[in-house]
Parts: structure tokens; sequence; C-alpha cells
């Protein structure tokens, strides 16, 4: 148990230390990096989905005036480390999947440079592809761990005796589709390499973690630590995209190099990141709920079929929230994947929780309609006392008041009934719940300074639009027990001390310990009147930790959707979520984000959907004018709500995260109230109108 | 992308005849859709010649009680304007369906009928495409089919690798309201001005899926005319697509009803907005209650051809644009009525 900070900065409505700058345009991205005379780098893409290079030839590109050189695989430098294949770029002839970067162009302007790439003809030997996910493939296999490293299946009791013998059961086949995170900043890099300086390379590079960054570049490249200074003061989102670097990153780093001396820009088109960055794998979830005549369950399984890339493996570890989300004497996950000559899938927001609180929260309210009991009543009967899956003690869990607390706020009792029609619309409401693990990195340092007689803190830390540049400082002042205003807090540099990656909803529980450890034991070290100059390093693991207990925060979202009778157009006039996520530390950017997570679960819901081509083995709808996104004019009123959590074991600040569990549980919600509106229970991912036509009137 | 040269002439006969010597010249309008396309290369052009100074930006009233439309007359300013407003609800209910804000701003009224399919082949110059690369095949048959044409395609099953297999639609929603409407296109070409009626402005893609339009090479649009409705008539645009806003069509309908007289136009059903003349003609003089407007679509759709996918395919258009067009007449009859 820890004694919490006492907040009095935590807590604020304050606004975004790095609003200002954003909204004048002033804030640097990695792309707008003001440098001298840069180069411009613009990838050529693969155009077949397997195969060999047979030839490359770039005298056409290379005869373009402007264009200072042309990379392939036959003259880029060799690598230091090829291990990881997504990273190993212009080694070797091989193409592993359509889109994978085959040479770059590196030109005077951003536009000889995309001429340039037009130039280059590539010829192949194409073989024969496999890119498409099906539950039967038959070289499905069961991959070592989950991502990160969690057991791949787990079983407790006998599924099936449970469901051949109880009152109720649920078996249906769930699944989502592809998706591509999108952030609107696109992934880019600005990469200076001058041998001669001390530091010889230099990126500017978006990213959601300077430190991780360098490491992989580093081992890439061979370089040593002290080589290489990343910076990134600001992200225009990643949702997970950002989290590791991808094939560009070394793309930009080896243009440098080959232009020492020269900065160059390498930013990736829209369309190119459809195969370049990352995706959410396509999940298929085989679901079995076994209930008593009561509601209580008997047994829930998932098995779960998913998909990786041929040349390095992803396993989202969809199964893993009805692990621990019911209570139920009986259960089973597994994960089995298909490795398939694809682009590689890889984080993005909430891997694993976001499509697995779909076919769960799904099959829990065909079981509500099945037991003729109301979805929220079933799921408080299914609550447990400890975590099912390692049997501890929750930190604390308040599922069941969130659902009470939405269910009021929404009206839920006086909900209309099924097939409930109002003039041209019918209406339905859903209700799922949402989870997400608490998590803190086991790395990061902050490092505190009394200069000029105010507390710079600084840590490598990232804010990717999220708010590390506000709450961070909120945190440090309550640490340090002085005003937010006598903190500054610097963070998107490795000259900083190392953070960890901004992700899993952890940054801010990891940074904010290790900026307490920092205040902590500056207080001891200078006392309350320090000299200028004074200095101390904390890390987060000298932080109090609990092991003993189970941290989650969970959530439960209520959704109103309307259908239209006469052409199944959908829309939602309501969506509340409720979230139990410990303490908030600062509520102006808390909503944002729990209203991002939800707004993206809606788009996940109705829109969404990267439509593989499986004859070209590569995304149709590459760009956002076919790629859709859900808009403003698709929902009414959104609504973000909290409980005011006491967890004294996840952290000193109280807090659980909450990045990411706005996006969980949403597109269940929304399935839910369609079924209620039409009669129609979708078990696909989206939903489109075309889906719900036949039930219309 | 290519380097082009750049040419801002004097005037509409200056431009006509600088685009009409040169064979890869274009025109640039607005340059909400040229752009993207030389950006992509789906647009090669060695001369672009910006018109968007050199026709009239204004809205008049015309002698028979109809309005002629400049043709840089902006999406945003047209869909503006009281007369069309009151006269056209039509027109204007499709230009505010179409895009977003600050497209409309920019898009003209002589480039949005003139923009190209939103096909995702088309604008993916990877894959082969019959309409941008004559003669390299059609990847949308059997791919994602999800916006593309059930009506008037070239062969009941599309062969792939024909030369005059195309499948897409014409993605404007203005251009379904103009052909409602019987609006007619004012021409200026290398051999002088000419008139076209707006419903022969756009073609099938017939043997030759690369021209969208009938309009030869160095032909600039000048103006677009409305003629006036009958008396009493109501007119509405409804659009079904896949979000309620900044998407394309999946069906659209342009609707017209004067007394004893019902006319339709359908978007996202074909290679150009399609007037439904089978349908007009079995709903001529005769009720209009939903079940004749179910009739009058089924023998409208005979011919219709949904096309397999990918993604599922496209033949729920069939039932889609029929439910939309009852519901649309409905709510104009009723709208009569009251
Ligand atoms: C993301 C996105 C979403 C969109 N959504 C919609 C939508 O929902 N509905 C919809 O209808 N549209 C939509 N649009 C398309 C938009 O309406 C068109 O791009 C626009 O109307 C084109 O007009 P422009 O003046 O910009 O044409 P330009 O891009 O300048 O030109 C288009 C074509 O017309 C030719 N041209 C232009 N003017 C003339 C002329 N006077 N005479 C002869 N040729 C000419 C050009 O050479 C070019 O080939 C969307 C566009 C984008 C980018
Ligand atoms: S449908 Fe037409 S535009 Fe699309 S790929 Fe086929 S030929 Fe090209």
């Amino acid at each position: 148990m820890t004694e919490l900070l006492e907040p009095r900065a935590i807590g604020r409505d304050t606004v975004r230390r790095d609003g200002e700058a954003k909204v004048r345009g002033t804030a640097t991205y990695a792309i707008e990096t003001p440098v001298q005379h840069p180069a411009y780098v613009h990838p050529v893409q693969a155009t077949v989905p397997l195969g060999r290079i047979t030839g490359i030839d770039t005298s056409a590109a290379e005869a373009i005036e402007g264009v200072v050189a042309v990379l392939t695989h036959e003259n880029a430098e060799r690598l230091a480390s090829t291990d990881d294949r997504e990273f190993a770029v212009l080694q070797s002839d091989e193409v592993a999947f359509r889109g994978q970067v085959v040479a770059v162009v590196v030109a005077e302007t951003s536009e000889l440079a995309r001429q340039g790439a037009d130039a280059v003809e590539v010829t192949y030997a194409e073989q024969p592809h496999d890119s498409a996910l099906r539950v039967d493939h038959p070289d499905l296999y069961k991959p070592e761990k989950i991502n990160p490293s969690f057991e791949t299946d787990t079983a407790e009791g006998d599924v099936a005796a449970a469901m051949a013998t109880a009152h109720v059961t649920v078996e249906e086949t769930y699944s989502t589709a592809m998706y591509h995170n999108n952030p609107l900043e696109m992934h880019a890099t600005t990469a200076l390499w001058d041998p001669s300086a001390e530091v010889p390379l230099t990126l500017w590079d978006s990213t959601q973690g300077v430190h991780p960054d360098r490491a992989a570049v580093c081992e890439v490249f061979g370089l040593e630590q002290e080589q290489v200074r990343v910076i990134c003061p600001f992200v225009g989102g990643g949702f997970g995209s950002k989290g590791t670097p991808h094939a560009h990153v070394f793309l930009a780093t080896m243009a440098a190099r080959a232009v020492p001396g020269r900065p160059v820009k390498l930013g990736l088109t829209r369309q190119q990141m459809f195969s370049l960055v990352g995706y959410r794998t396509p999940t298929i979830q085989r679901m079995q709920l076994a209930a008593d005549r009561t509601g209580r369950l008997q047994a829930i399984a998932i098995d779960v079929v998913e998909q990786t890339s041929r040349i390095k493996e992803f396993a989202e570890q969809t199964g893993v929230p009805t692990r621990m989300m019911y209570a139920s004497p009986n259960r089973r996950t597994t994960h089995r994947l298909a490795a398939l000559d694809v682009p590689v899938p890889s984080w993005m927001r909430a891997p694993g929780e976001c499509p697995g609180m779909f076919g769960p929260e799904v099959a829990m309210d065909e079981l509500a309609e099945r037991l003729g009991i109301d979805p929220v009543e079933l799921r408080i009967r299914n609550e447990p006392e400890r975590d099912p899956e390692t049997g501890k003690p929750w930190s604390s869990r308040n599922l069941v008041q969130c659902l009470r607390e939405g269910a009021e706020r929404f009206g839920w009792a006086d909900r209309p009934p099924a097939g409930h029609r109002e003039g041209a619309w019918l209406v339905g409401t859903g209700v799922a719940s949402s989870v997400y693990p608490t998590m803190r990195q086991a790395t990061s340092t902050a490092r505190i300074r009394y200069e000029d007689g105010r507390y710079v803190a600084e840590i490598g830390a990232a804010d990717l639009g999220t708010g590390a540049w506000t709450v961070l400082p909120q945190i440090a002042a309550d640490a340090l027990d002085v005003d937010e205003g006598d903190v500054e807090v610097r963070i998107g540099d490795t000259r900083y001390p190392i953070a960890s990656v901004a992700g899993g909803s952890s940054g801010t529980n990891t940074w904010g310990s290790a900026l307490t450890v920092a205040a902590r034991e500056f207080r001891t070290k200078f006392g309350r009147s320090p000299a200028d100059g004074d200095e101390v390093s904390g890390d987060v693991d000298q932080a109090s930790k609990d092991d003993a207990h189970a941290a989650y925060a969970f959530g439960a979202q209520f959704v109103e959707v309307r259908v239209n009778v006469d052409t199944g157009e959908l829309r939602v006039p309501r969506l509340y979520g409720v979230f139990g996520a410990g303490r908030i530390i600062n509520p102006r950017t808390a909503r944002s984000q729990l209203l991002g997570g939800m707004t993206m679960g809606l788009s996940m819901a109705l829109h969404e959907n990267s439509v593989w081509d499986t004859r070209l083995g590569q995304v149709a709808n590459h760009d956002l004018a076919e790629y859709h996104v859900t808009v403003n004019a698709d929902v009414g009123d959104m609504q973000a709500h909290w409980l005011d959590e006491h967890d004294p074991y996840v952290n000193v600040m109280g807090s659980k995260g909450i990045g990411e569990i706005g996006i969980t549980g949403t597109a269940a919600a929304v399935v839910n109230a369609v079924h209620r509106a039409t009669g129609i229970r979708i078990r696909d991912l989206p939903v489109t109108l075309d889906k719900v036509l036949t039930a219309l009137p | 992308m290519k380097p082009f040269a750049f040419a801002r002439p004097a005037d509409a006969a200056e431009a006509v005849a600088t685009v009409a010597t040169e064979p890869r010249a274009v025109f640039l309008a607005g340059g909400t859709n040229l752009v993207d396309h030389l950006k992509l290369g789906v647009a090669r052009p060695d001369l672009v010649v910006d018109v968007r100074r050199l026709t009239s930006r204004e809205i008049t009233d015309t002698a028979d009680g109809g309005l002629r439309i400049g043709a840089a007359v902006t999406n945003s300013e047209l869909a503006a304007d009281r007369r069309v407003r009151e006269r056209y609800p039509v027109l204007a209910q499709a230009l505010l369906a179409g895009a977003t804000g600050q497209l409309r701003n920019l898009a003209t009224t002589g480039g949005n009928p003139l923009q190209r399919t939103r096909c995702v082949y088309f604008q993916d110059v990877s894959t082969p495409c019959n309409k941008r690369e004559p003669g390299s095949g059609c990847s949308a048959v059997g791919g994602y089919t999800r916006y593309h044409a059930i009506l008037g395609t070239s062969a009941a099953l599309p062969d792939p690798t024909a030369p005059e297999t195309c499948i897409a639609t014409h993605p404007s929603d203005m251009a379904v309201a103009l052909a409602v409407l019987d609006a007619q296109v004012q021409v200026l070409g290398p051999a002088g001005a000419r008139t076209i009626p707006f419903a022969e402005l756009h073609r099938l893609p017939g043997d030759d899926p690369s021209r969208d339009t009938v309009l030869e090479h160095g032909e600039l649009i000048t103006a677009i005319d409305l003629p006036p409705l009958p008396a009493g008539a109501r007119s509405a645009y409804r659009k079904v697509r896949d979000r309620a806003s900044y998407a394309f069509a999946l069906v659209s309908v342009a609707a017209v009803v004067a007394d004893g007289e019902v006319r339709l136009a359908l978007g996202g059903v074909a290679h150009k907005p399609w007037r439904a003349s089978r349908a007009e003609e079995a709903l001529r003089g005769g009720p209009v209650a939903d079940d004749a407007v179910r009739h009058a679509m089924d023998v409208e759709l005979t011919t219709a051809q949904p096309q397999p996918g990918v993604d599922g395919g496209n033949g729920f258009k069939i039932p889609l644009v029929t439910r939309t067009v009852v519901a649309t007449v409905r709510d104009l009859t009723q709208e009569t009525q009251a």
C-alpha cells in the first residue's frame, strides 16, 4: 500500500502547456524540423506480394537533374544486424509483401524524389502468395508467447463438459476487421549523419519513445548509444504505430549516411502508411459461454485466429481479457496465427483488449437475451471477487459501479423496447464493459535540477498529443510540494534520462513514478531551500511496487443507435462511458483521451475496415477518402465520466492509465444496440448498412 | 509525379487554343481532383492550363426563367444562392452532400461534373486499369466493388482482362442533380461553341472506358444552364453513404415530382449519372404510391448487374437504391399534399 501524493496540482483542469504553440503553428513536427539545405527521400515500393527482384534499373532516376542518390539492395550499406526483418531494409532481393520498400531516391526536393522514385524500374520473379486469413487456414500455428509476453493458451476446468450440461449456452464466431492506426501526422523522420560531430547521428523522428527508437537504430546500424540522438518534442498521434520504429526510420538513417553532412527528410504518404507502419490484425473469435438459469457463468472460452507476417511475428493478445473479466469455474483461451505474405502487424491502441472485448461482450449480450436477464444485471452477477486468472485480489475493481452509474446517467431502466420506432428510425440501446490493465514499465529515470529559482525536470518521455507536457509538471509539482508554475518538465530528447515508450497506457504511471522518486531524493538531499544547480535523478524501480494485486481500469459504455427504416443508415445519437481508472491527473486531457478512445471504438464499430484485396495482397482502400473513420455528424451526445476512485496499490499518483480503455467495448455496445433496434445480430465488424438492410420493414 | 509546364492564358479562347494544340495538356480549375491525380501519377500531363479566372463566376437569370451558372462559380457559392435553394433544392442539397466545406470552397461548376471516378484501382498506378491505362485490364472486377456500378456496365459478367471492361461509377453528387434538371452544358472548343444536354455529357464505358465524357480534347465548359422546373414542382436529393458526412454515395437519388410527372436520376450505380427513364415512363400519369414506385424501380433495374467482390460485392445496391427512391418520392409527394 502506498500513501498517495496529496493532490494539489494533480486533479486540476489546467490548460495544455503545448496548446498555444500548436494552435499558433510554432510547434515543429519531425518533417518540419528546420535544418540547413535538406535532401528529400522517397521510397519505391514493391508491386508484387511475394517474389524476388530480378533487376533494378536506376539509370533513368539517376539521370534526373536533382536526384542525389538512389539506394537499392545492390548498393545500400550492409547493416550490422538484420535479425529484425522489418528493420533490415534494402538488404536482399527478397520481396516478402506488397508495398515493401525496394529502393529509395534521395533528391533536392520532395517532388524530384517522387519523380525519381517513379523512374526506378524494378522487375520481379513473382511467386504465388498467400495473404488470406481463414479460420481453417492449414498452417495455423501456436505462437510461443503473445504480445508482449503472455501465455498463448490457458485452460482451467472443463469447458466442453459445462457446455454440454449448462442451462443456456452461446457458441458463436465473431470477427473484427483489419485496422490501420492512421494518426493525423504521417510518419516522418529527419536525419543528419555528420561523422565529424561528437554525436554523428541525429534523428528528428515522430515517435512514441525516443530511447526505444535510439536503441533499435543503434542495434541495426551497429552504433553506440552516445553516437545517436533522437529528438521528438511533438507527435501528431501514434496510436501504437509509432511505438516501435518502422522501415522508414532505418531508410532515413541509411539515406543520411549516404549523404554525410547533409540532412535528409523522409515523410511517408498516407497511402504508404497502409503497408509500412503496422496495423491491427483481423481477428476471428470463437466464443463459448455456458450459464445456469440465474445467469451465472459456468464456462467462458475464446479461441482466437489471427494473422502475422511471415517475416516478423506479432501475436495480438486478443484472448487475454477473457481470462480475467468474469467469474467462471471453467475457462479456456487459445491463440492461433497464420503467418501470411502481408505487411507486419503491430500495436494499435489497446492491442488485445480492443478486439478482445468485442466477441465476449457481444456474446454476453446474446446470453442475456437467451436468459431474459438485463445485460447490465448479467454482468453484475458475474463479478469475480478476485482475479480469476491469478487468484489475486483486485487493487480496485469498480465495474459494477461503472455499470450502475452509466445506467443511471443513460436512463437505462426506461430504455425503449426492442424494435422501437420513432418516425423513420428504429431505436436501440446497448451496453458493454471496458477494461484495460494498469501497467508501469521497468525503466525510466527523471532528473530534477534547481535552476534560476525553478525546478526543471528532464525525462525522455513522449507526448503524442495525449497530455504528457501538461500532466508531468502537475505530478512533479505535487511531488516537490511546490506551485505548478515553479516546475518545468522537458521531454522528447535522448539527451534527457531514459524513458519508456508511451504505450500500454503506462506513460504517466511510469514517468510520474520516476519523477516522484527524483523529487523525494531531491528533498532528502537538498531540503526545501536548494542552491542553484542542485540536481538528482530518480528511477522508477525505486518507486513502491505492489505485486500482490491484480490492477486494471474498468468501464462501461452505453449507446443509443438509430437505424433508418428505409436505407439502413446508422446514427449514434448518444454514447456514454463511465470509467473507474484511478485518480484522474487532469480532467481536461483525460476527457480527451477517453472520448478519443470511445470515438475510435465507434469508428471500429461502424466504419473502419482495411479492405484486404486477397488477389493483389494489399489494402484496396488505402487513403482517408476511402478508409472511413467516424466523423462528427455520425454521433450526437458523447460523454465520458469517471468515478472518484482511490487505488493505493497502483502507484503513488493513484493513476491507472486512460489512453486505451475508451476504445474497448465500444464496438460491442454498438452491435448490441443495433440488435435491439433491428433484431439482427451482426457478428462481423464493421456494422454497415447493407448488413441490416434485409431486416428492415 | 512528373514535371509539367504551367500556363495562365489571358482568356478562355486562348486557353482552348493552348490545350487544343498540346495533346498532353489539361485544364485546371479548383484543382481538388486534378492535383491529387498529379501527385498520384494518375494524371501525367505535360502542360497544365489554369482556367479558374477565365470563365464567369456569376449566376444569372435567363430569359426562359432559368439560371445560367458560370463555370468558375464554386460549389459553395452555388449551394448558397437563394435562387438555387428556392427553385432547385435538389441541386443545393446535392452540392451540400458532397465533400466538405473546404473542398466545396475550391470546387467549381465546370470541374465538379468532370471529376473522375473514385475507383481505388484507378487511383493506384500499381494496378491495371483500363480507364487510366487503356488495354491494361480492370482490377476492380472481383476486387473491392462496394462503390462500383450495377447498371450500364460493359458485359453481363465482365472480363477483367478485356480492354473494354470498366465497372466504375461517376462520383459527383452535383451531376446527378444536373441530370434530373435537364441542364444544358455550354462548351467552347477549338471548333467553336456548342451546347450539350447534360444527360449526354457523360458516357457509359462502351468500348473505351478511358473517356468519361463526350467532350473533345480542348473543349472547355464555360457555363451550365438550368431550365425552369414546371410550376409547383418539388425536388430533393437523397444520398446514402457509409458515414453521415464526407463520403461518396453508395447510392443517391435526385428526384423531381411535378403534376403527373416524376423525374429520377440515380448516383453511385453507373459510369454516368443515371437518368431512370424506364422508371419515369412506368410512373407517368399514374399514382406514385410506394408500390407503384417500387414496381417502376423493378422495371428500371431489370438489367442491373451486381458485382461480386472481396468485400462481399455490391448486390445490396439493388434493394438499397429502390428503397431510397421509394422514400424520396414518398417524402416529396407527402410534402406536396401537405
Ligand atoms: C476527399 C474528397 C471527398 C470528396 N467528396 C465528394 C463527394 O462526396 N461528392 C462529390 O460530388 N464530390 C466529392 N469530391 C470531389 C470534388 O467535388 C471534386 O474534386 C470537385 O468538384 C472538382 O472540381 P475542381 O474545380 O476542383 O476540379 P479540378 O480538380 O480542377 O478539375 C477536375 C477535372 O475537370 C477538368 N476541368 C475543370 N474545369 C473544367 C472546365 N471548365 N472545362 C473542362 N474541363 C474542366 C480538369 O481538367 C480535371 O480533369 C471529393 C473530393 C475529395 C478530395
Ligand atoms: S472499374 Fe474502371 S476505373 Fe476501376 S479499375 Fe476497372 S477500368 Fe479502372
